[in-house]
């Protein structure tokens, strides 16, 4: 006869099996990824720069963007890296979740020029942007990306936070890779020793100096103060749902969870008499 | 019989729920799972609505410095050929002097156009019978009876305020919302 | 049984023309399920909720999805960023996937230890082996459409095992592509195969229930059925628990969507596919791992592939494997054992499928895949021979005093 110490035994057995198996393709899909680690050679680095433990507002059950942060973010994306990387996917209409104004983002917009449909004699001009075009890109093609960079091609920062093992660790990693090689390393002609990048040479050069961009708010644009705006506004454009999935998460799992209890609570009232 | 009773106001399974408590949770149980199938339905539902880059592109903004009186220009607005024309004081008159009574769509040019701007004329370039693109934007086009458009796929007429005048088309060409935002640009949308 | 009379005139139009309500009535309310189902046999419900579910979401998707090279990934992208909740359907497509497999998986396990694919259930299970390669080759070629570098690389590699068949290997990938590589006729073509398959699955289901209604549910001690004390009528009993494992599963899927809808996948699919730059580490997804581990465990080409085909295929033939006429590992104390390691040397192989195919992970693999093949083709026969069962209960309703509880 099945008791109900019995239904508890066989509903975590089962959840138990469930647990396991959950825990197993998230474990091999991290083993997977991981295993992607580098050997060790002559420029293995001898200390790995320290890169300090940053909690990012955006984990956790309530995880936010931090507006104000992003927004600068931004700025520091227009002022040092666009000129080299695309972000493909970011519209300036996407502004708006970060809570610029209609007349901001427009203003923004017609900072840049993007192609325009070909004229009536069929020449392709530049016009304004408008908030509904995305992002210019710097090249017109990836053949001049690579031409202009010595053979590599800057990646689009659009999804780089989610595209990467170490996701939103890995952008401040790379900016704040950047130190002397160790003795026997040598690094050719226009790349730069990273010890965060995978073969320790990247192609970019340091890109944050103090200063490099004026914020708008006046908060001073130290290196430190630009990487954490940087990523957050790069964690936004790679996930600007962000915040609506945890918020309506949790409504649908606290809902989840009552309705759960219900049915558990009418399943033992149905069976009660074969018990 | 003691029935310990639970923060939340059920009973202990051992002293058994009695008929009243039993169809609550039942009623209670259905409900809820009522109410969160169509919670659950809706987002696949909402799936199907204009995305933002569609919404994005609602409204365009011309700039119509360049169209001289006479002139006429088609831009597209919601993926709609749109007709604005810098009208002549001779298809003004055209328009203002129709007897209300001779169209099969009776509406006043005055409804049509911005008050003290009668000289532009912002239409949607789709037949309101099946939707052709009527001609008469370009100089040389068949303009029909009424010096306005007309359709070549069955013959409607519309006149220099886009009203139809003669043939199968049931309305006039719509017009849409559009407003002069500076003296030379027109948001439509 | 009698069949039910209906009083509502458009039901009796009906039913007489289509006996759909006569059916229900049986299936529901006369059809006997035994009285001692554990938890366990839930799974199967579950799989079929996540069909509907995978179904559902994959037809809203593909509203939306453009299957070209040039704008899969982008339109894939565009379904998260601008087309309403597109983010949640394509999160709740892309961890169903993962939790279809996890539930199926649990279901395939339940019936390896219950014995429920012994006589007279031979072919449902056999039916249930054939849903689990129609899922595989779903998956498989979902995978691809959102054009990342592991759909991409993913695709190529599996489909180049096919050269591997003599003579017409070559032609056969080739055919297979639709060009040299991978490109966009394979990509259409995937996509075309991928929306059509669930359909078949959801066939396949129907048959695999009709296999079952014919004798009926197994049951955790094994043993038939030999009166209706046994039993319990299928609604409200099973109905009411079965919509309770769909809140818990439910519950946890909604967890994961919300707040880990990224952790069972793989970051480089995120970057668009690039044929010219190969991702350091190839691996599929987690529910193909241990199938993979097998792959590479044989050093030479078309035995791995042969391999990992045998793999599936000797589920085909466990009730020819196992002729025990014990059901239930409750009553076999050798192959209760055994089914543990067979467990454990699954999960063995996964991790061996997610490591590259260096050092220990290459011996690890071999054992696991030779003791694989050992379980089912070695072990099991003699099993049949030689392994003393407990003494079986008397019925369902009159379990043996030993005390058997599922």
């Amino acid at each position: 006869m099945e008791g109900r110490p019995m239904n508890l035994k066989s509903i975590s057995s089962s959840l138990f099996a469930g647990i396991i198996l959950l825990a197993c393709s998230g474990t091999f899909s991290t083993i997977a990824v991981a295993a992607g680690a580098q050997k060790e050679s002559a420029c293995t680095p001898r200390e790995l720069p320290a890169i300090p433990e940053r909690k990012w507002s955006f984990q956790g059950i309530f995880g936010h963007y931090d507006h104000d942060s992003a927004l600068r973010g931004f700025e520091v994306y227009k002022g040092v890296c666009a000129s080299c990387h695309s972000l493909n996917l970011f519209a300036f209409r996407n502004l708006a979740a970060l809570g610029a104004t209609e007349e901001e983002i427009k203003g923004v917009a017609q900072e840049f020029e993007v192609p325009a449909a070909p004229n009536d004699d069929g020449e392709i001009v530049a016009r304004k942007a408008l908030p509904s075009d995305h992002f210019p890109k710097p090249y017109p093609n990836l053949k001049a990306a690579a031409a202009a960079n010595g053979g590599a091609i800057p990646p689009d920062l659009s999804l780089i936070v989610k595209a990467r093992a170490d996701l939103e660790a890995h952008v401040p990693k790379i900016l704040g890779g950047y130190m002397t090689p160790p003795a026997g390393c040598d690094i050719p002609e226009g790349r730069y020793y990273n010890a965060y990048f995978p073969g320790y040479q990247i192609s970019m050069a340091p890109p944050l100096l103090a200063d490099a961009v004026t914020y708008n708010d006046g908060t001073p644009a130290t290196v430190e103060q630009m990487t954490v705006d940087i990523n957050n506004f790069l964690a936004f454009v790679a996930e600007p749902k962000l915040e609506e999935r945890k918020q309506t998460g949790l409504k649908v799992l606290i809902f989840l969870i009552i309705l759960t209890v219900l049915l558990y609570l009418a399943k033992r009232e149905v069976w009660r008499k074969v018990h | 019989m003691s029935e310990p009773v639970h923060a939340d106001g059920h009973h202990d399974a051992d002293s058994g729920m009695d008929e009243g408590r039993r169809d609550f949770l039942f009623m209670a149980t259905g409900a809820m799972a009522a109410v969160g199938t169509a919670a659950a339905v809706w987002p696949f539902l909402s799936n199907l609505r204009p995305a933002a880059d569609t919404l994005a592109l609602a409204s365009t903004e011309v700039n119509v410095a360049s169209v001289g009186e006479g002139q006429s220009i088609t831009v597209v607005w919601r993926g709609k050929p749109t007709f604005i024309r810098h009208r002549t004081s001779k298809e003004i008159t055209e328009a203002q002097s129709v007897n209300l009574g001779d169209l099969p769509d009776p509406q006043a040019d005055s409804e049509r156009v911005k008050a003290g701007d009668a000289k532009w004329l912002v239409i949607v370039g789709v037949c309101t019978h099946l939707g052709c693109i009527p001609l008469g934007q370009k100089t040389g086009d068949a303009k029909g009876d009424y010096d306005g458009w007309f359709c070549p796929c069955h013959g409607s007429h519309y006149d220099t305020s886009g009203r139809i005048r003669k043939g199968p088309a049931p309305a006039n060409l719509a017009v849409p919302p559009y407003e002069f935002v500076s003296e030379n640009i027109i948001k439509i949308g | 049984m009698s069949s039910p009379e209906f009083s509502n005139p458009i039901v009796r139009w009906i039913e007489y023309r289509l006996p759909v309500f006569s059916m229900l009535h049986h299936e529901m309310h006369e059809y006997p399920t035994p009285r001692n189902l554990n938890y366990m046999w839930n799974f199967g419900s579950l799989a079929g909720f996540m069909l509907v579910v995978m179904i559902v979401s994959g037809i809203v998707l593909s509203m939306n999805y453009t299957a070209h090279v040039d704008y899969a990934f982008a339109s894939v992208e565009r379904i998260m960023r601008d087309v309403d909740y597109g983010w949640l359907v394509r999160y709740i497509h892309m961890n169903g996937a993962s939790f279809f497999f996890i539930v199926v998986y649990i279901h395939i396990f339940r019936g390896l230890y219950y014995g429920s694919y012994k006589a007279p259930r031979e072919l449902l299970w056999i039916l249930g082996v054939v849903i689990l390669l129609l899922m595989m080759a779903t998956a498989f070629m979902g995978y691809v459409l959102p054009w990342g570098q592991m759909s991409f690389w993913g695709a190529t590699v599996i489909t180049n095992l096919f050269s591997a068949i003599p003579l017409i290997g070559e032609n056969i990938v080739t055919w297979l592509w639709g060009g040299f590589t991978v490109d966009n006729p394979t990509l259409n073509r995937f996509f075309s195969l991928h929306f059509l398959l669930p359909f078949v699955i959801a066939g396949v289901v129907i048959l695999h229930i009709a296999a079952l209604h014919q004798h009926g549910s197994n049951n955790p001690l094994g043993i038939d059925i030999k009166n209706k004390g046994d039993t319990l009528p299928f609604h409200p009993y099973y109905t009411v628990k079965d919509l309770f494992g769909v809140g818990l599963l439910l519950t946890i899927f909604m967890a994961v969507v919300s707040y880990a809808p990224n952790y069972m996948g793989h970051p480089d699919n995120y970057v668009e596919a690039n044929p010219l730059v190969t991702p350091a580490h190839i691996v599929p997804e987690w529910y193909f791992l241990p199938f993979y581990a097998i792959l590479r465990a044989v050093p030479d080409k078309l035995g791995g592939v042969i391999a990992m085909f045998a793999a599936i295929a000797v589920l085909f033939v466990l009730p020819w494997l196992d002729r025990s006429p014990i059901r239930s590992a409750k009553f076999r104390p050798v192959y209760f054992v055994l089914f543990w390691v067979l467990l454990a040397d699954c999960i063995l192989l996964g991790f061996c499928g997610a490591n590259p195919a260096e050092g220990i992970w290459v011996v690890l693999s071999r054992i696991g895949t030779v003791y694989y093949f050992a379980h089912f083709i070695i072990l099991l026969p003699l099993l049949s021979l030689y392994e003393r069962p407990i003494d079986l209960p008397l019925s369902i309703s009159n379990p043996s005093p030993s005390g058997s509880n599922a």
